[in-house]
């Protein structure tokens, strides 16, 4: 009844190519059929952020889109950003600023983060709290998130000095 | 938490669009952005048996300025919007209204169109599109067709829509000379749907207002202006007494519904408060000043 269709797509560098059905949602295939389980899956319907990426480099909630739609587009996800042996400046900005305690928020904040970072002056811990107000995190009280960002921002400022 | 199946239909123009609504004969959904039909999708609200994906028709997200008018195609992201230097110049107060709607994550994907033709209750595009007396471009099958943004909301969700229509571009007139705007919301939580929101503009002539306009969301099924506020307003300088008058205008003109949110009483409050500080503000900029 709804008819499987074939899509071409790069996540994190690498090409992949499926036939998925038309309903499954990016997130899902992400997880399920790539195996990239850094993308943890909240809500379901775009309110908790966990299931945020970069498409395009720009951040969306991979359970507000169809794989389908991806047809064509580089994706960016968690396991893109570093890797334990070599955790990029964000992630690392994280771990030294305790800025997770379960881990179930965290890949959605470092890819709102990324694009945040990116596309906003960020020249108050206010901005960092509002550019965060669509990811929730039970356990941090945001604050430590916060900081980790504040750092991240402040090093980028004195490179570009 | 998955949605339905569904045929997928990706529309390489618009005539391939209207073609597809057509041929689903009412059982197709149009999906642009999803940040709003994609929930009600996964929560199966809807089922639609086709969606047809416009996001791949190209010229249909573009800013497009005018001598007198700025156009903005359907496809337009609240991004966009929210960073385009034209509308800051042109029409600042929908710029300001961009960075209350939801999280960059959301208004990366979410367009304006898409905004407009779901037309929730509490959203902030369509009061905007309805201040700034703006008109939607609708295209179908059948044919081309102009809405006002004031003849367009008809109930909650419900718009001026056929089954095979969709909206190309909306076409805001740009804010005339010495005019000042204030937007004002109140939501839980940054990025929520408003409780209540209230944008104005005010247009000066010699030290006077000569044109008023208020324009309130969340207090009803849809968007609508504060009619007798704009009448009171107008051929008067602005003061703390006229201030009161308007809130208590706004106050009785309303009324909200209760729900998990806020109470009645508190929604009617609000638009009187944010009423009051929305045509101060605009009172201000239209004399230069910050708000």
């Amino acid at each position: 009844m709804s008819k499987p269709r074939s899509i071409k797509l790069t996540v994190n560098g690498t090409a992949y190519e499926h036939t998925v059905e038309p309903r499954l949602l990016l997130a899902d295939f992400l997880r399920n059929t790539l195996g990239l389980t850094g993308t943890h899956v909240g809500c379901e319907h775009g309110v908790c952020g966990a299931c945020t990426v970069l498409v395009g480099g720009d951040s969306v909630r991979a359970c507000l889109m169809f794989a389908v739609q991806a047809d064509g587009c580089s994706i960016e996800t968690v396991e893109g950003l570093g890797s334990i042996a070599q955790l990029n400046p964000l992630q690392e900005a994280f771990r030294e600023h305790h800025a997770l305690q379960c881990g179930f928020c965290t890949p959605g904040m470092l890819m709102t983060a990324t694009d945040m970072i990116r596309k906003y002056p960020l020249a108050t811990d206010d901005e960092i709290r509002e550019g965060l107000s669509g990811n929730l995190c039970r356990c941090t009280g945001y604050e430590h998130i916060v900081q980790a960002i504040r750092a991240v921002v402040a090093r980028n400022a004195g490179k570009v000095r | 938490m998955k949605p339905a199946a569904f045929d997928y239909i990706v529309a390489d123009s618009l005539e391939a669009a209207v073609a597809a609504l057509a041929g689903a004969g009412g059982e197709a959904k149009i999906i642009a952005g999803g940040q709003s039909l994609v929930p009600m999708l996964n929560f199966r609200l809807l089922k639609p048996s086709v969606l047809v994906d416009i996001n791949r028709i190209p010229g249909l997200a573009f800013i497009k300025e005018s001598e007198k008018t700025i156009e903005v195609g359907a496809l337009t992201r609240h991004h966009q919007i929210e960073t385009s230097p034209v509308i800051a110049k042109h029409l600042p107060v929908l710029g300001c209204a961009m960075t209350h709607v939801a999280h960059l994550a959301i208004r990366n994907r979410g367009t304006i169109g898409g905004s407009l033709s779901h037309a929730d209750p509490a959203a902030e595009l369509p009061m905007l599109a309805l201040l700034l007396d703006a008109s939607l471009e609708i295209a179908s099958a059948s044919g081309r067709r102009t809405v006002a943004a004031r003849d367009f909301f008809l109930a909650a969700l419900t718009v001026d829509l056929n089954d095979g229509d969709i909206v190309t571009g909306i076409t805001f007139p740009k804010l005339p000379a010495k005019t000042g705007w204030g937007f004002e919301e109140v939501a839980r939580r940054s990025g929520d749907f408003a409780l209540a929101a209230v944008a104005a503009t005010l247009t000066l002539s010699g030290g006077a207002i000569a044109q008023a306009r208020i324009a309130m969301t969340g207090v009803g099924p849809t968007p609508r202006r504060a009619g007798d506020a704009e009448a009171l307003l107008t051929g008067k300088p602005l003061g703390p007494d006229l201030i009161e008058a308007v809130i208590k205008l706004v106050r009785a003109g309303v009324e909200p519904e209760s729900d998990l949110h806020a109470s009645a009483d508190y929604r009617r409050h609000l638009a009187g408060a944010l009423a009051g500080r929305a045509v101060a503000a605009a009172w201000r900029r239209a004399q230069g000043k910050t708000a």
